[in-house]
């Protein structure tokens, strides 16, 4: 068997080609957003929100309605209990994520555990992209088309929110409602995601893309063409990987990324171990 | 010392933040004039980026009202009245913008939903880039440029708002003399234009040059005045309180 027999011989598989289809298009919603995510530090709160995201998607199913519909209500609720509970002052913000997040989540392993027909809904909690049907293809696709045009016609004011809350306010925007339109963004990108990875890894294609991205360039417009790029190569590279080894594809692909990532960091144009110690001393006066 | 408007540029009326059981501002009243560098003094934790936060609608007040403009902090925001320029601490330094995409966002209130500049925007952060002799540095990473650069480029952004007023928290904190001079030359040269400058500052030896009036804040306002009165060891005591001759020389901590 050649190269091109082993690159080529998936894609005669109607269920290969949508898997492929289904975690470019994936990876690419999950990177332009994770570009936001690790800039405003919202790794915990990505993590949170995709995992509190699972009774809602178990109860849409249940119901027969849309995914997006109840992940965006859980996802909703989720940072209502999760402000709630840190505005009690009883206990730091990051316990307050964890507690409401773990229950929620819970929730929805519970849920999956009385529903009939269970062989479906645990491929919401691990993925399951070399099942996926044409009409849940098409789904991913739309949301992830809202979910990037959202952002992309977005991206100015959320850089800003990001980068200086106090100016956007001063300036006359809503950092609420900025905020929570990249947390709606958040819920409808980890129903796209966990199409491919399931809940659980679903926050690893939400930070890893853009962490990968802010250590190859300082410009904000550049980690939004190197995010996708990055995302969606190394997730095609795991679908290959998941499909010669006979592994799970879901843990294939965040393997990859996380490879890719740790690479760049060790050898990468900006890395630490090419710089050498003066360099870093001299940062770490400049950052101060 | 009202502007031509009538109203005060700027207005405090009692104003009283807590946060939990701190008392951050107690009783704040503060009227300042358009055309005007009002030096903004007190110590660590006395309350001076509180009552900024307070004059942006930024924090919930206990008491007492604000008015920026003759109308509340709200309106003046949807005007771009207000510029803001943080304190260094309050910036990520690493954060993957230029120079010039900080100037920008100065002039996001003026533009459409999806902020892409037009040719004027363009113009007047080339203009403000110039009045603050950043130009050249404008394409480097905000975090690549020296205390006193920094803070040259976040005034910029204020000059590019085209705010009335402007807030400036701690400008001189890690600043050296050439870029204290240079932002003391910028801040009287916007005052003449009819801006209000309110600059909060522990540093003591830039106020004479800098400032037409000054006020003493210690939770409440102790003293608002001329700045050589201000200065005045019997004030500067109570505003620090600790050695006046401390105060004076290493500009107080
Ligand atoms: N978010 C907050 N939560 C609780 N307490 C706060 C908060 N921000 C400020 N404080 C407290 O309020 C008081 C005033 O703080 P503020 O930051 O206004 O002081 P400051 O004069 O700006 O000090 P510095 O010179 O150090 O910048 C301090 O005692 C501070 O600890
Ligand atoms: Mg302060």
């Amino acid at each position: 068997m050649t190269l091109v027999d082993l690159l080529v011989e998936p894609w005669t598989f109607d269920f290969m080609a949508r898997a492929f289809v289904t975690t470019t298009i994936a990876a690419v919603v999950a990177a332009l957003l994770s570009c936001w995510l690790v800039l405003v530090g919202w790794s915990l709160m990505g993590d949170a929100v995709s995992h509190a995201v699972l009774p809602g998607v178990v109860l849409a199913y249940i119901l027969g309605a849309p995914f997006a519909l109840g992940a965006l209500v859980f996802g909703g609720l989720a940072v209502v209990l999760i402000g709630a509970v840190r505005d009690t002052g009883r206990v730091k913000e990051d316990a307050a994520i964890g507690i409401v997040f773990t229950t929620l989540f819970a929730l929805g392993l519970v849920l999956v555990s009385v529903t009939p027909s269970q062989t479906d809904l645990s491929h919401i909690i691990f993925g399951n992209v070399l099942g996926i049907s044409s009409s849940e293809l098409l789904q991913v696709a739309v949301l992830a088309v809202v979910g990037s045009a959202v952002l992309l016609v977005k991206r100015r004011d959320l850089v800003l929110f990001a980068f200086d809350p106090t100016h956007a306010h001063a300036i006359g925007l809503s950092t609420r409602r900025l905020s929570a339109l990249l947390l709606g963004v958040l819920a409808l990108t980890a129903v796209v995601t966990l199409q491919v990875v399931g809940v659980i890894l679903v926050v690893a294609m939400l930070i890893i893309p853009g962490a990968t991205a802010s250590l190859l360039t300082q410009r904000f417009g550049r980690m939004l063409v190197l995010a996708p790029t990055i995302s969606a190569l190394s997730s095609i590279v795991g679908i290959y990987l998941s499909y010669w080894l006979d592994a799970a594809s879901g843990g294939m692909v965040v393997l990859v990324q996380g490879a890719v990532f740790a690479v760049v960091l060790l050898a990468g144009p900006r890395s630490a171990l090419l710089r050498g110690r003066a360099r870093r001393r001299v940062r770490a006066r400049v950052s101060r | 010392m009202s502007g031509p408007g009538g109203a005060p540029a700027l207005e405090a009326d009692g104003v009283t933040v807590r946060y939990g059981d701190v008392l951050a501002l107690d009783g704040v009243t503060l009227r300042l004039g358009r055309g005007t560098v009002c030096g903004l003094i007190g110590m660590n934790g006395s309350g001076k980026s509180t009552l900024f936060k307070a004059l942006l609608g930024m924090v919930d007040l206990t008491a007492g009202t604000v008015r920026v403009d003759g109308g509340t902090p709200a309106r003046a925001r949807r005007r771009g009245a207000v510029g803001y320029v943080p304190q260094t601490e309050a910036v990520d330094w690493a954060f993957p913008v230029s120079v010039r995409d900080v100037v920008m966002m100065g002039r996001y209130g003026h533009l459409g939903i999806t902020r892409r500049p037009r040719p004027a925007d363009h113009e007047a952060v080339e203009a403000a880039l110039e009045r603050v002799e950043l130009t050249d540095l404008a394409d480097r990473q905000i975090g690549q440029l020296s205390g006193g650069q920094r803070k040259r480029a976040f005034v910029a952004r204020g000059i590019a708002q085209d705010a009335r007023t402007m807030l400036l928290d701690e400008p001189f904190a890690g600043v050296d003399k050439r870029s204290e001079a240079t932002i003391v030359r910028l801040l009287r040269e916007l005052a003449a234009d009819g801006r209000t400058v309110l600059v909060s500052s522990h540093d003591l030896h830039a106020l004479p040059q800098l400032a037409d009036e000054a006020v003493l804040l210690l939770r409440r306002v102790l003293f608002h005045g001329s700045v050589a009165e201000a200065l005045e060891p019997d004030n500067l005591a109570r505003t620090f309180g600790l050695d006046v001759s401390d105060a004076r020389g290493g500009g107080a901590a």
